[in-house]
């Protein structure tokens, strides 16, 4: 599923609603997101999961080419954990069922 | 660390696109419900500018009670990750956001 796929389908079941305004929405969600994350906050959706910033140190790297050791600078990073309920149904579903069976035979 | 919520990204519908604060909030969790239910079947779920979330199916490993170190074993299951496009990484360290066309994570 792509954000136009699931515009599109927000669309149909809204249909009093504008494509424009379906958009924005969708674009307000993930657009107040990324402004949490970018503060430091934390957000929090029980059921579906919480979006976090972790700090990684900063580290001597490599050129995997080369071998040529590179600084890699301190930097933080988006992080997501799903919460219990979709974590569950991720992996209770019949369809995990399915393919964990074929991965045990 | 403030921590945003559902209530939150309601808030922020109803103030961005006008529409009534419980129709803001029903629309928030359509959002999320389609993730879920899309994300149970095992559909990828590409958010542009933002990230992807998929499935990735993890086989059977032994693992350990790290308190009386009885060997358990692990059986195979689903779990979701998440990868952030560079537009958000970029965002929350702060740095310039790459060209358009590069957010297709």
């Amino acid at each position: 599923m792509t954000k136009s796929e699931l515009i599109a389908e927000l669309s149909a079941a809204n249909p009093h609603l504008t494509g424009r305004d379906v958009e924005l929405i969708v674009a307000t969600i993930f657009n107040e997101i990324t402004a949490a994350l970018s503060r430091g906050e934390r957000v929090e959706l029980r059921g579906f999961g919480a979006f976090t910033v972790k700090r990684r140190d900063a580290r001597t790297g490599r050129n995997p080419r080369t071998g040529e050791a590179v600084p890699v600078d301190e930097k933080a990073v988006p992080f997501f954990k799903a919460g219990k309920e979709l974590r569950e149904r991720v992996n209770k579903s019949k369809a995990a069922r399915a393919s964990a069976e074929r991965a045990m035979a | 660390m403030n921590t945003v919520t559902r209530a939150h990204l309601a808030e922020t519908i109803y103030t961005q696109v006008g529409l009534s604060r419980n129709e803001s909030a029903d629309l928030l969790e359509t959002v999320l419900e389609r993730m879920s239910s899309a994300l149970e079947t095992g559909e990828s779920v590409k958010i542009s500018g933002f990230g992807t979330f998929s499935v990735r199916q993890k086989g059977q490993r032994v693992g350990r009670n790290p308190k009386t170190g009885v060997e358990v074993p692990i059986l195979p299951r689903r779990v979701l990750v998440f990868r952030p496009s560079h537009v958000l990484k970029a965002h929350v360290n702060h740095t310039a956001v790459p060209a358009a066309g590069g957010d297709d994570e």
